[in-house]
C-alpha cells in the first residue's frame, strides 16, 4: 500500500520536522556557548563561537560575587515556592467544594469566577487595591494578587469531577467528615493533578516579571526576571550589578548576559522533565472545558 | 457570613419560612464546604471585583490625596481626552496589528504542526520532537528577549556579526521599526508553536480510526483523508480557539510587547497596554489610564459575546 510518493512525503516530514526540532533548541544552546566561552576566543572569531575550544566559568564566578543576583535568586526562590505552596491549598479548597453539586450557591459562584475571565478592571485599578491592600513594596506584592489563577481552577475541578463518587461515598458512611474525606480519601487520589497545577503555578511564578515591575519599586526586592531585564537593556552590566568594575572588564557583557540567561533557565530545564510528563493531559482536560 | 445575617431577620410567612428553614439546613450542611472556599472567593472578591469597582476613578477627577470618595465626578470626559488624544489612533492601529498577525501566525502553524505531527508513524521522533518544541513555552518573556538579544544584537549578535563578516553592512534588528512587529511574531512562534499544537493533537487524537479506515476501503489517498476526515475533525477545536481569541483582540501581548519595545521603535510598537502603563504608572493620570483600560476590557466583552453568537450561528457551537 505504502507507494513511492507516500515513502518521499515520509522522508520529507522527518527532515523537517528534524529541523524544525534542533532549530528550537539551538537558541538555547547558543546562549549557553556564549556564556562559557572565554573573552580571547570571542576576540579572535570576531564576536560569536559555536564550538568553544576552551570554557571558563569567570562570568558565573563574577555574577555570584555580584550584589544583585543571589539576592534576587533568593527572593524568586521565596516567592516561588511561597507563593505555590498558598495556590496548592488555596486552589485545592475552592475547587473541591465548587466540583460537588450539592454545595450551596455553587453555580452563582462558578458564574463569578468564569466572569472575571471575560472582563477585567484593568491594569490601573488593579495596581490601587493592591496599594490600598499595603502589599505594594513588599514580597507579598508578589505572591498574594496570583493566589488562583481560574484556568487551573477549572482544571482541577474537571479532575475532582472525574474521581469515582463511590469511593467517597463509602468514606461518609465510614463517618468521614467533609475536610477528613477530602485530606484521606480525594487528595491522595489527585497526586497527578496536584503535582502538574504545581508546576504550572511554580513556573510561573519563576517567570513572573510583571509583579515585580508594577508592585515594587525596592530594588532589594527585585525578582530575577526583573534584574535579567535590567541587565540586558543596560549596555554596561557593571554598574547594574555592582561588580568589580576592573575584573569585568576582562569579560564581554555579553557573557556575563548570556550567563545570567542561563542561571534563570536552569531550573526550568531541571523541572522540565517532571512537568512534561503531566501538562498534556492538564492541558486537554482544561481544553475540554474551555 | 451571609449565614448569620439571613438568620437575624425573622421569617414572616409560614410558606417562606418553610423554604428558609429548607435553604439554612443546605447551608448549615454544606457549612464545610463553604468554609473552605473563603480564601478563594476572598481572593476572586480582592483581586478582580474590588478593580472592577475601583473603575469609578475613570469617571473621575481622580486625585491620589483625596482618594476613591473624595475626587470629584467628570462623566465621560476622560474617554473623551482619551478618543482626541494623538496617540489614540497610533495605539490603536498597533494593538490592532500586532493582535491580528499573532492570531494568523499563532493559530495556523500550530495546527500545521499538530498535523504534521499526525502523520509521523515513529511514536519515539514524535515524542522527540514534541518534547523540544514544547519546551520554549516555559520559558519567561524576559529570557527569549535575551536570546533574541544573543542573536541579534547590535555589534555582537550572531547574526549581526555574520552580517558584517559576510560584507552585508551593519544590521540592528531590535531598533530597527521596519522589523519590530516580525520579531514579535517570530519570537513568539519559536517559544509557543509546539505548545499551541497540543490541543489540536489533543483534538486529531480524538477523531475516530474507522473513519480513516472505511476512507482507504473506498481508496482515498493521504490528501483526500487529511481533506475530507482529518480538516473537519479539528475544525470546532480551530473555531473554539478562534472565538476565545476575539475577546482578546485588545491584547496584543503585555508581557512581550513591554520587554522588546525601545524609544525608537514606539510609532510601531506602542499597544493600548504598554501606553495605559505609561499614562499611569510613569505619568500619574490614574483616571485617563483607567478609562482606556476599562475601553479595552469592555470590547473584548462585546468581540467574545458577538464571536459566540456568531460561532453558534455558523458552525452549531459556541462555548457556552
Amino acid at each position: 500500500m505504502v507507494t513511492k510518493t507516500d515513502r518521499i512525503v515520509d522522508g520529507a516530514l522527518y527532515v523537517f520536522l528534524g529541523l524544525f526540532a534542533l532549530s528550537t533548541l539551538f537558541p538555547l544552546y547558543f546562549v549557553v556557548v556564549m556564556s562559557i566561552t572565554p573573552y580571547t576566543e570571542v576576540l579572535r572569531n570576531g564576536g560569536f563561537v559555536i564550538w568553544p575550544s576552551a570554557v571558563t566559568l569567570e562570568a558565573y564566578e563574577q555574577i555570584l560575587a555580584s550584589a544583585r543576583i543571589p539576592d534576587a535568586l533568593r527572593i524568586t526562590l521565596i516567592v516561588t515556592i511561597v507563593a505555590t505552596a498558598i495556590n496548592l491549598i488555596v486552589t485545592t479548597l475552592l475547587a473541591y467544594p465548587l466540583s460537588k453539586k450539592s454545595t450551596p450557591g455553587r453555580n452563582g459562584i462558578l458564574l463569578a469566577i468564569i466572569f472575571t475571565m471575560l472582563f477585567n478592571g484593568g491594569l490601573i485599578p488593579t495596581y490601587m487595591v493592591i496599594r490600598e491592600l499595603g502589599l505594594y513594596n513588599t514580597i507579598w506584592a508578589m505572591i498574594i494578587p496570583g493566589t488562583v489563577s481560574t484556568f487551573n481552577f477549572l482544571i482541577m475541578k474537571t479532575y475532582f469531577e472525574g474521581l469515582p463518587q463511590e469511593i467517597e461515598e463509602a468514606a461518609r458512611i465510614d463517618g468521614c467528615g467533609e475536610i477528613a474525606t477530602l485530606w484521606r480519601i480525594v487528595l491522595p487520589l489527585s497526586a497527578p493533578i496536584l503535582a502538574t497545577i504545581g508546576l504550572f503555578y511554580g513556573v510561573g511564578h519563576w517567570n513572573e516579571y510583571f509583579k515585580g515591575i508594577m508592585y515594587v519599586s525596592d530594588k532589594d526586592l527585585a525578582p530575577i526576571q526583573v534584574v535579567l531585564r535590567n541587565m540586558i537593556q543596560t549596555p554596561s552590566v557593571s554598574q547594574e550589578l555592582s561588580l568589580n568594575a576592573s575584573k569585568v572588564a576582562q569579560l564581554p557583557p555579553e557573557t556575563i548576559k548570556m550567563a545570567t540567561v542561563t542561571v534563570a533557565i536552569m531550573p526550568i530545564v531541571l523541572v522540565y522533565p517532571f512537568l512534561q510528563k503531566y501538562f498534556t493531559k492538564g492541558v486537554m482536560i482544561g481544553a475540554i472545558k474551555g | 457570613m451571609n449565614q448569620t445575617l439571613a438568620q437575624t431577620k425573622q421569617p414572616t410567612a409560614p410558606l417562606k419560612s418553610a423554604a428558609r428553614r429548607k435553604s439554612f439546613a443546605s447551608l448549615y450542611r454544606g457549612r464545610w464546604m463553604i468554609l473552605m472556599m473563603i480564601p478563594g472567593l476572598l481572593y476572586y472578591l480582592l483581586f478582580h471585583y474590588l478593580p472592577m469597582a475601583g473603575i469609578l476613578i475613570a469617571f473621575q477627577d481622580y486625585n491620589l490625596m483625596k482618594g476613591i470618595w473624595k475626587s470629584p465626578w467628570v462623566g465621560f470626559e476622560h474617554f473623551r481626552t482619551m478618543f482626541q488624544s494623538p496617540d489614540f489612533p497610533q495605539i490603536m492601529k498597533n494593538t490592532l496589528l500586532i493582535s491580528i498577525y499573532r492570531m494568523i501566525f499563532n493559530m495556523i502553524p500550530d495546527m500545521l504542526l499538530a498535523l504534521l505531527l499526525n502523520e509521523i508513524r515513529s511514536k519515539w521522533f514524535k515524542k522527540v520532537v514534541q518534547s523540544i518544541t514544547y519546551g520554549p513555552h516555559f520559558l519567561s518573556w524576559i529570557i527569549v528577549y535575551g536570546i533574541v538579544f544573543s542573536f541579534f544584537a547590535p555589534g555582537a549578535g550572531l547574526v549581526t556579526t555574520l552580517f558584517r563578516e559576510w560584507g552585508w553592512g551593519e544590521l540592528n534588528l531590535l531598533t530597527d521599526p521596519d522589523y519590530f512587529r516580525p520579531l514579535l511574531v517570530v519570537s513568539d512562534l519559536w517559544k509557543n508553536v509546539g505548545f499551541g499544537a497540543i490541543i489540536y493533537l489533543a483534538a486529531l487524537g480524538s477523531i475516530n480510526p474507522e473513519l480513516y479506515e472505511a476512507a482507504a476501503v473506498d481508496g482515498a489517498g493521504r490528501w483526500r483523508k487529511m481533506w475530507n476526515i482529518t480538516l473537519p475533525g479539528i475544525r470546532s477545536v480551530f473555531v473554539l480557539l478562534l472565538i476565545l481569541r476575539m475577546g482578546s483582540i485588545l491584547d496584543a501581548g503585555f508581557d512581550q510587547v513591554y520587554i522588546f519595545l525601545n524609544a525608537r521603535v514606539f510609532g510601531v510598537g506602542d499597544i493600548i497596554d504598554t501606553w495605559v502603563f505609561r499614562q499611569g504608572l510613569e505619568q500619574l493620570n490614574f483616571s485617563i489610564a483607567a478609562a482606556t483600560g476599562v475601553f479595552k476590557s469592555l470590547i473584548g466583552l462585546i468581540f467574545i459575546l458577538g464571536a459566540n453568537k456568531i460561532a453558534k450561528k455558523v458552525g452549531g457551537s459556541g462555548i457556552w
